[in-house]
């Protein structure tokens, strides 16, 4: 759900439900890291409540279209992770492998 | 008075003539110019560790905004390129339990994301429900039932469904257990252990309550649960039967002439509903410990660094004719527990630091899943929010 202005599109607060700090705190990070946005924070308006409020300002692109770009983003990086990660867990397994045949031996 | 302002005026003309050579004065626009590009080596360090000194560590906030350094002519904003060149993952140790690993280049925003969804987000299986048929035992029912909650199910969630409000419970979303223990009159304790929960392929043995009236049909009669058949049959777990995890956790305790019959019904559920349902005993991350000697420190000094540390994170190396100097062995175990800048000007000679985006991993499975499967279905449900809150936006 978006929270903005229909004069100033590039200025919005977006209330995502059940979701909380695993996404808002990565995306918060993501946001800032981003040249086009001046402002980005978030916040949980109540602790039994599953719903985070996420705030972001830009230089003048259009909030969403920020924040979609960078969920896009963050998807890639986890992209990378896990592909990352599933190599070096098969290096390691391969590696192992080889050890535990040259104690047979 | 005015042979006197003369005088102090003299006076003053001589201490700056004596203090010149000292501090030269510099015009402003002679100074040296503050290389553009790269940050000065001192912001570096508050960029990429977290100290520890004495009293606390300090720099601990990570700088996320892309224009920070932008007077510097840095640019802190993420570069896709970059990370992928940089981002590096060491496996230090794997078993079929636990695991350990390094990820490198990330900042802890998601390495965080990823360890509060391994704790809290991932589906296992865990038993929900209990039917007590009987139980004569000193452990009150509802006691008993939480302690069977908690026993880890070796069985992949993955191959099943949550199980809603409205929900029949089937094949596809429910286990079911049975436990029926006696000990006999006359005979000496016995314990309860896990071993004694026996899958239950066909689903529930217990007779709805309301069929009774018509038991005498020659259908099938209705029990707690409506499988269509048996999980025997599926290949999945044709070869690999349900069971617990361990065989040997004790459930309860029976003195002679005690009883237990149940029956236990586990179902799809995510940590943060209940701890039962996390995958992990645990999971944890640790930034890299850098020491570093800021001096040489040899001879006695040296001796007593070794002494200060409780995990041995120091060593001594012969520098030849018998002369000692310390040495940083084992910078990973170090705890920071700061022991060893303890005391007068020992922080001057030593310094604490994390590495910011170096993050030691551990997971510890409670055995449903092999941990590395488990991280990477961590990584995936990240995704997953991802793309939830992509679609909702368009």
């Amino acid at each position: 759900m978006e929270h903005g202005s229909f004069q100033d599109p590039s200025q919005a607060t977006f209330s995502v439900t059940d979701e909380d700090h695993t996404l808002a705190n990565s995306l918060r990070f993501i946001l800032n890291q981003d040249p086009r946005v001046t402002f980005c924070g978030y916040s949980i308006p109540h602790p039994a409540d599953a719903r985070v409020n996420i705030r972001v300002q830009t230089t003048g692109d259009v909030a969403g279209e920020v924040l979609k770009d960078s969920c896009q983003d963050l998807m890639l990086v986890c992209q990378h992770v896990r592909s990352t990660f599933d190599q070096a867990v098969m290096e390691f397994k391969n590696k192992e492998g080889l050890k535990s045949m040259n104690i047979r031996q | 008075m005015v042979s006197e302002s003369e005088e102090s005026l003299s006076e003053n003309e001589e201490s700056k003539a004596i203090r010149e050579p000292k501090t030269p004065k510099i015009p402003v626009w002679d100074l040296p110019d503050v290389p553009k590009g790269k940050l000065p080596p001192h912001i570096q360090l508050q960029r990429t560790r977290v100290f520890c000194t004495s009293d606390a560590p300090t720099h601990t906030e990570n700088i996320q905004y892309s224009g920070a350094y932008a007077s510097m002519g840095v640019d802190n904003s993420l570069r896709l390129e970059e990370f992928r060149n940089n981002f590096r993952v060491d496996v230090i140790k794997l078993s079929e339990d636990d695991m350990e690993f390094d990820m490198i280049g990330i900042d802890a925003a998601i390495a965080n994301a990823f360890r509060r969804i391994l704790i809290s987000e991932l589906p296992t299986m865990a038993i929900e429900k209990v039917f007590m048929a009987n139980n004569t035992s000193v452990v009150q029912d509802e006691v008993l039932a939480h302690r069977l909650g908690l026993i880890p199910l070796k069985v992949d969630p993955r191959l099943f469904n949550y199980m809603s409000e409205n929900d029949e419970p089937n094949e596809k979303n429910t286990i079911v257990f049975k436990l029926h223990v006696r000990c006999e009159k006359g005979s000496s304790r016995i314990k309860v252990k896990s071993n004694e929960l026996k899958w239950l392929p066909n689903g529930s043995e217990f007779i709805l309550s309301t069929e009774k009236a018509t038991s005498d049909s020659t259908s099938k009669p209705k029990t707690y649960t409506s499988f269509n058949c048996s999980q025997e049959s599926l290949p999945e777990f044709s070869n690999d039967p349900i069971a617990p995890k361990h065989d040997d956790i004790i459930i309860a305790k029976l003195g002679a002439g005690q009883e237990i019959e149940l029956e236990a019904h586990a179902v799809k559920g995510m940590g943060k509903t209940h701890a039962k349902w996390s995958p992990v005993a645990t999971a944890w991350y640790r930034m890299l410990p850098e020491v570093v000697l800021l001096q040489e420190i040899k001879g006695e000094k040296a001796e007593e660094l070794v002494k200060k540390c409780p995990v041995n994170v120091f060593d001594i190396e012969d520098i030849g004719r018998g002369r000692k100097r310390a040495t940083v062995a084992q910078p990973r175990s170090c705890t920071l527990c700061r022991e060893c800048i303890r005391g007068d000007d020992w922080d001057k000679l030593v310094a604490l630091r994390r590495v910011r985006d170096h993050f030691i991993f551990t997971i510890e499975s409670t055995g449903a899943l092999p941990p590395e499967v488990l991280f990477t279905e961590a990584v995936k449900i990240l995704e997953d929010k991802c793309e939830r809150v992509i679609t909702e936006l368009s």
